[in-house]
């Protein structure tokens, strides 16, 4: 299980996360959603050890993150991190230096799904196959959890539907993997589980489907009852 | 499969399954794909398509075999019985619609076989 407990953030005067409690149950797809800057790359950042918590603390199966935990959350951040001189298979091969639980095999099998070409340059690549190849390079980590911020941005349908099929065959019982986005629609059928984010405070975490029953509410009706007029911030 | 996100995604998979099985597109007997290779053809959520089998199991439609997966019922006075109950509620809500504009079901009568008659006549 990963945990927030009462996790606060603050860059500067500005409070990224605020008191925040939070446990994701190996076995499901979170949606974590929110309108930019409300805090979700935060938790992911928080989650992984990239930073530090000022307040609370983040558990992975009970002990805080940090080292030891890295090796079993594979962070996907929005940024490209590629250098621009490699190919993608070197882009493999990089991974394959950096992670124990990369497995090359899954990431061969990943790029074919993706339709990438492994001689292709990462300087030649255009927005959707980078977006491809940034899901392809860290599903091949045979991690336990995943977090992926925003993957399914500023691509084409055809990309989306790869990244789609390639998440739900990670998915497992003893598996956790959270997607960031604020393109609600794109995460209707494959997450089993919203959790939504509002200007750093948690407002709700809840099983779709059966809010789907309770309410007749998508969830994209609940992150516009949520989240209203609120104008984004970018 | 495009999805209606304001009802629950597993009765939508679900309702389609039912009405391949009971049609004979899906044979009696036939074997289902597994749980996560419903979740890829339709591209939802693993426990979702797990939820969709628990279901039609639930309604004698389909059946787990331990480490072997699942299969259509071979039960056709099933299927047919599903089948039958699933044209009744439609001519129930089709009654129910009419009923709404002002028709009696005796109106609601008149106008199935005129609609009929007019599709006999387009395609003889």
């Amino acid at each position: 299980m990963l945990e927030s407990r009462e996790i606060t953030m603050k860059f500067g005067p500005v409070t990224a996360l605020d008191h925040v409690s939070l446990k994701l149950e190996p076995g499901h797809i979170y949606a974590m959603l929110g309108p930019n800057g409300s805090g979700k790359t935060t938790w992911m950042k928080l989650a992984t050890g990239l930073l530090k918590p000022a307040e609370g603390e983040m558990l992975w199966n009970g002990a805080p993150v940090g080292v030891e935990s890295r090796r079993e959350i594979a962070y996907m951040s929005t940024e490209p991190y590629f250098y621009s001189w490699m190919s993608i298979r070197q882009v493999g091969k990089y991974y394959q230096d950096f992670f124990r639980d990369y497995d090359p095999a899954r990431f061969d099998a990943l790029l074919a799904r993706m339709e990438l070409d492994p001689a292709l340059k990462v300087k030649n690549l255009s927005s959707g196959m980078m977006a491809k190849l940034k899901v392809a390079v860290t599903l091949s980590r045979r991690a336990r959890v995943w977090l992926l911020d925003e993957p399914f941005n500023g691509i084409d349908l055809i990309a989306r539907d790869a990244i789609a099929q390639s998440i739900i065959e990670s998915a497992g019982e003893d598996r956790i993997i959270v997607l960031s986005s604020h393109l609600v629609e794109e995460m209707e059928a494959i997450a089993d589980w919203a959790v939504f984010i509002r200007k750093g405070v948690l407002v709700e975490s809840c099983d779709l489907e059966e809010m789907r029953q309770r309410t007749s509410q998508s969830m994209a009706d609940r992150y516009r009852s949520i989240y209203g007029a609120e104008k984004e911030v970018i | 499969m495009e999805f209606d996100p304001m009802t629950p995604i597993w009765a939508q998979v679900a309702g389609h399954l039912r009405l391949e099985m009971v049609t004979g597109r899906l044979q009696p007997g036939e074997k289902l794909p597994s749980g996560r290779d419903l979740a890829l053809q339709f591209a939802i959520n693993p426990n979702t398509a797990a939820r969709v089998y628990q279901e039609l199991e639930a309604e004698g439609l389909c059946s787990t075999r331990r480490g072997l997966g699942t299969f259509v019922t071979a039960d056709r006075a099933r299927l047919e019985a599903i089948r039958l109950s699933l044209a009744r509620e439609a001519a129930e809500q089709f009654l129910s619609r009419l009923d709404k504009l002002g028709l009696s079901p005796g109106d609601a009568l008149r106008m199935v076989g005129e609609a009929a008659a007019t599709e006999d006549s387009q395609h003889p």
